[in-house]
């Protein structure tokens, strides 16, 4: 059976921007398909300025100018039936946020109104999704969820700056689950958080996973997060997925050289045999390489890399790869 | 054994709220530690611990309210700043605001040569800057005429590092020099510092959050908490045998890029950081899984523990 909830075929969203009357074109997302399933913790990888942010912009349907949709489709699956994004109505699309797809942002200090207390906040969702509900039953329910995650219920009375970093972010996460969305998408989470609030941070996360049974799409640089929460990773280069398998897949026996390099530079305790960074810079969004992007990186180009950008080729179910060295693929379908 | 810096007994109080709600916060509280020549010394604990305040102060941009800072033998005195900052030279945690973006690169790179006088001729100047660029795999044609935009924050990075190399300084302060450089692009810098301390004898205060880079780069470390040393010695003794149950705890919160080993066992938060630091006795009491009696009314001293230097009250009958 198919349990994909979300889906996009060969999306392409760019950034079209008008620089003293020329056009710029950043294209962020080029040609992505994903076939993210239910009851599954997605974890989307890459170094900074890859796309991943502007990939869950398209997944979120928050897409907005200068960032357009060229080309493909975002489709959700909602009550057995796929539902093309672009044909939502704005106010549909409102109902959707929150009941079916929740947002997590990386700085939780912009989420809440500085000068409301927490329940205020609260209480503004609520009322914004479930109708008729007394202000009562709006606390009730807040309680009740904050108590379910284990949070302290004083939080409801302070106000944002009150609160430390880490519990804050964890009022957020309470925040987007509130309604028990069957997606929740995360843009860096834990990222400038300490290691044992990311570790309190990823432990709610996974929590809210298991009694949600639904689905996660995560965005992290970190790839030890990716290691402890994630079910599936895809590894983003220059808008485009470059390999995608399953977590102990990609750490194991990763196939594309970006990949291997990513995982290889890894430091690890009770090791410390030299390890090497990527070399050189990543390419600019607005001035692509030709053929595959990572090709003036990569230690094994080939001709053919510099000309033509491979299609996936399947290395076993659940695991393919996008690289000239691995096969020559046909570039197409999720898996 | 001879010290390239010293600090000894550093304290630093900070009052925050208004008149009738004053609260004193000990940022920093009786610290001292040695830095050797040609030693990557890491000073690690999380945000709040006291790690960049303490960097701070050993660069002279805050002044302690007690304790001292020792350079070569000699303490630091106002009037011999540009003996001072000769010697010891710094680069920050976010590359893109280290620079002005109005401003040429190599700019800062002759303002440097001008205060500390390095150079009489413009072409003297070249060819030191072009020097310092090839030891961080740059040269001064890959920077002539550029603006820091034109370069990425690894780069920027390297180029920072360059920078601080010009006056051949004896310790570089790095305060979280790549927690905002890409992971993919992190270890070419601390790489870097490892090649400094091997082929030019430099060494490095690195202060960090990021165990991992601190266990491969680093000889030593010290492990802050709220404002104190709770544990410090090598990187094998500390990392590889932590001793203090903090340590025991960050070493374990740590996410390791290996899926065998994910996380079991669930963890407890502080309520609030200003509790801690107020705390009475030992600031890691209220969360720690081992407390006894005496941690809440007694601070530990310093025990030495196999060779690493421990604050804990558990290894009262060791020391």
């Amino acid at each position: 059976m198919d349990n994909t909830i979300l889906r996009t075929e060969a999306l392409h969203a760019y950034y079209v921007l008008d620089v003293y009357g020329k056009q710029k074109i950043l294209k962020a997302v080029n040609e992505v398909d994903l076939a993210i399933q239910e009851d599954e913790i997605y974890g989307i990888a890459g170094e900074s300025g890859c796309g991943k942010t502007t990939l869950l912009k398209a997944l979120a349907a928050a897409v907005e100018p200068p960032l357009r949709v060229m080309s493909g489709r975002v489709t959700y699956r909602i009550a057995g039936e796929e539902v093309d994004v672009a044909t939502l109505t704005p106010e549909e699309k409102r109902k959707l946020r929150l009941e079916y797809i929740a947002y997590v942002p990386q700085g939780s200090m912009s989420v809440f109104n500085p000068v409301a207390r927490i329940k205020d906040t609260y209480r503004d969702f609520i009322e914004s999704h479930i109708s008729a509900g007394s202000k009562t039953e709006a606390f009730d329910l807040a309680r009740e969820h904050l108590t379910e995650l284990g949070l302290p219920i004083k939080i409801l009375d302070a106000y944002p700056h009150q609160l430390s970093g880490g519990m804050r972010q964890r009022v957020t996460i309470a925040l987007a689950t509130l309604l028990k969305p069957r997606i929740i998408i995360g843009d860096e989470p834990t990222t400038a958080l300490d290691v044992v609030v990311q570790r309190g941070v990823v432990q709610l996360l996974k929590d809210v996973q298991r009694k949600l049974q639904n689905t996660i799409v995560l965005v992290t640089h970190d790839m030890g997060v990716h290691a402890n929460i994630a079910d599936r990773i895809g590894i983003m280069y220059a808008g485009k997925i470059v390999e995608e398998a399953p977590t102990d897949k990609i750490f194991g026996a990763p196939a594309h050289p970006y990949t291997q390099y990513l995982i290889n530079s890894l430091p690890k305790f009770g090791d410390k045999t030299p390890r090497e960074s990527v070399p050189g810079s990543p390419p600019s969004l607005a001035n692509l390489p030709s053929g595959c992007p990572f090709h003036p990186r990569c230690p094994h180009a080939k001709d053919i890399c510099k000309q033509e950008m491979p299609g996936f080729t399947q290395v076993e179910p659940k695991h393919r790869v996008a690289c000239w060295l691995v096969g020559e693929g046909e570039h197409g379908k999720a898996a | 054994m001879e010290k390239l810096l010293e600090v000894e007994n550093l304290t630093k109080t900070f009052t925050l709220g208004s008149v009738l709600s004053r609260v004193k916060i000990t940022a920093v509280d009786n610290v001292s530690f040695y830095i050797k020549p040609a030693e990557i010394f890491a000073l690690a604990g999380e945000s709040g611990c006291g790690k960049t305040t303490t960097a701070r102060i050993i660069m002279g941009f805050e002044h302690a309210t007690s304790g001292a800072i020792i350079h070569s033998g000699k303490k630091e005195a106002k009037n011999e700043k540009v003996w001072f900052t000769e010697g010891i030279q710094a680069i920050f945690q976010d590359p893109f605001s280290t620079f002005n973006p109005l401003r040429q690169v190599e700019r800062y790179f002759f303002e440097t040569i001008e205060n500390y006088k390095l150079a009489k001729t413009k072409q003297e100047a070249i060819a030191r800057i072009d020097a310092k660029l090839r030891l961080v795999g740059l040269s001064y044609e890959d920077l002539a005429g550029k603006y820091p935009s034109e370069f990425s924050g690894g780069q920027l990075q390297r180029i920072s590092i360059a920078r601080a190399l010009l006056t051949d300084p004896q310790l570089i302060i790095a305060d979280e020099p790549v927690s905002m450089v890409d992971a993919s692009l992190r270890m070419s810098i601390v790489n870097l510092f490892k090649k400094l301390r091997d082929e030019l004898g430099v060494s490095v205060l690195y202060i960090t959050h990021d165990l991992a880079t601190a266990y491969y780069v680093c000889d030593r470390i010290a492990i802050m908490f709220r404002g104190d040393i709770v544990e410090m010695g090598t990187v094998e003794q500390v990392l590889m045998a932590p001793k203090h149950p903090y340590t025991q705890l960050l070493r374990a919160s740590i996410p390791e890029a290996d899926t065998t080993r994910r996380w079991k066992e669930e963890i407890r938060l502080a309520d609030t950081e200003q509790d801690e630091y107020l705390r009475q006795g030992c600031r890691f009491a209220g969360r720690c899984p081992r407390v006894m009696d005496i941690c809440r009314t007694t601070p530990p001293p310093d025990f030495e523990v196999e060779g690493a230097q421990v604050a804990c009250h558990l290894y009262a009958d060791a020391g």
